[in-house]
């Protein structure tokens, strides 16, 4: 692969099917300088970015600079190119994601630039939080970055997103689900997260037929993703996920499930992983979609199907 | 509206503010949150805590016998949106008389204009904190209330 931007040599990566998808905290403190790369911060929390980040950090905000502000969706081609360019980021550049909260919302960012064709997005594994802890520089200075010219390219919604009508089609199927929500919002128990504010959803429990693996199995407590073999024994060994498989993963509004899509696609190389972003807010909101409010996966959805 | 003197000159202070320079303002408040009494530090099973917050966030409010109120807040500094927001009712409640603050409408940060560069979601934080902190007010004042109708 041709980037111009080397990629981190690290062992753990080498045994991640794509290594050129993340970079080490030791790596990203030695490139912070190279010219073709922009490190790009993205929290949940929108005030972290100003409160110190990594020197030469952009901030790209989930809400106001990825989705559309009007419609339930993200961005338009032209509006990408507008953010791109005004972050100094061109079509061969290497941007580096990393964030709070194990990364959720630098996963997600770095799949809706997937969507967008960007070839070289890579995570930083262990975000905001293992800099943090390894006490490395932050600053409060925002870079002035010169504009850069980001083509206008079309999103492509066919390969890594799933649509409500899809997933639908998918669990008549029999296709591979996996809810990576808490146990209690997968038995219908809750309506959001732990802690969270119970709404957005007027219905619990999850899709017929998804297996529930919380996102949180994929990752060490100091923020990084486990490493390939022990990932390999959750998604292959204990859930039975095959590369023949055509797999959906679904959370409550997609980037918990974002950060999923990135285990099983870009580590573990699953060629066919769709990300539902409409995930629970979606489907627990949907007049006549089936639910099963369980803890157990439900029947076999192809028998349900039927009649 | 009808909102205690400093709360509404913070209001009135984002409103006048350009979108942009709003956020810069709640990260101004997130600062000035001032810190625990000793008798409330590292005690959070003293105070209340805001599931609505999405990070841990506590707070104990206090009605004093001249009628106002004082307000302690515990938020970590990685929840700096939700520390700016305390910043806010600290500053905007502190030493207003409770009946002042059970009057303030839980939808009043809606005129802070910040609903351009916090999510929704996010923002309906503010209204939870304040919802809690009126509902304390609210109970101490009944505890009181009771309190002298049967003397002994």
């Amino acid at each position: 692969m041709d980037t111009a931007v080397e990629l981190d040599p690290s062992e753990k990566l080498r045994a991640y099917a794509h290594p050129e998808r993340l970079v080490t905290t030791a790596w990203l403190a030695e490139h912070l300088d190279d010219p073709n790369l922009v490190v790009a911060e993205s929290d949940e929390d929108v005030l972290l970015y100003e409160t110190g980040h990594i020197p030469g950090a952009v901030k790209i905000d989930w809400h106001l600079d990825l989705n559309d502000p009007v419609q339930r969706d993200y961005v338009d081609a032209e509006g990408f190119a507008r953010l791109m360019s005004s972050k100094g980021v061109s079509r061969d550049t290497t941007i580096v994601f990393y964030g709070d909260n194990f990364n959720w919302w630098a996963a997600y960012a770095l799949w809706v630039t997937t969507l967008f064709g960007h070839q070289d997005a890579r995570l930083l594994d262990g975000g905001r939080q293992k800099w943090v802890e390894e006490g490395r520089p932050l600053t409060t200075d925002v870079p002035a970055r010169p504009s850069a010219g980001y083509p206008v390219v079309q999103r492509d919604d066919t390969r890594i997103r799933a649509f409500r009508e899809q997933v639908l089609d998918h669990v008549g199927s029999g296709g591979r689900l996996v809810d990576v929500r808490s146990p209690g919002e997968y038995s219908g128990e809750l309506l959001a997260m732990p802690d969270y504010p119970q709404e957005g959803a007027l219905r619990g429990g999850h899709i017929p037929g998804a297996a529930n693996v919380p996102w949180k199995r994929a990752a060490n407590e100091d923020g990084t993703f486990k490493p390939a073999e022990a990932l390999r024994t959750i998604y292959e060994g204990e859930l039975g996920l095959t590369h023949d498989d055509d797999i959906v993963a679904y959370c409550r509004i997609g980037e918990r499930s974002s950060h999923t899509w990135f285990v099983l696609s870009q580590l573990l190389g699953f060629p066919r992983v769709r990300n539902y972003d409409g995930s629970w807010v979606e489907w627990g909101n949907s007049v006549r979609v089936p639910i099963e409010r369980s803890s157990e996966p439900g029947p076999d959805p192809r028998l349900k199907a039927v009649g | 509206m009808s909102l205690p003197g400093r709360l509404q000159e913070i209001v009135d202070e984002f409103a006048g503010l350009p979108p942009e320079l709003r956020l810069e303002a709640l990260l101004d408040y997130s600062r000035r949150v001032p810190p625990l009494p000793p008798r409330l530090a590292g005690h959070r099973d003293a105070m209340e805590q805001v599931p609505e917050c999405q990070t841990p966030f506590f707070l104990a409010t206090e009605v004093g016998d001249d009628d106002t109120v004082t307000i302690h807040f515990d938020a970590p500094p990685e929840a700096p949106t939700t520390r700016g927001f305390a910043g806010i009712l600290s500053e905007g409640l502190n030493g207003a008389a409770a009946a002042e603050v059970l009057a303030v409408p839980n939808g009043f940060y809606t005129e802070l204009g910040l609903d351009r560069v916090v999510s929704p979601l996010r923002l309906r934080g503010i209204s939870a904190i304040l919802a809690r902190l009126k509902r304390q007010v609210g109970v101490q004042l009944e505890v009181r209330s009771a309190a002298t109708r049967s003397p002994g």
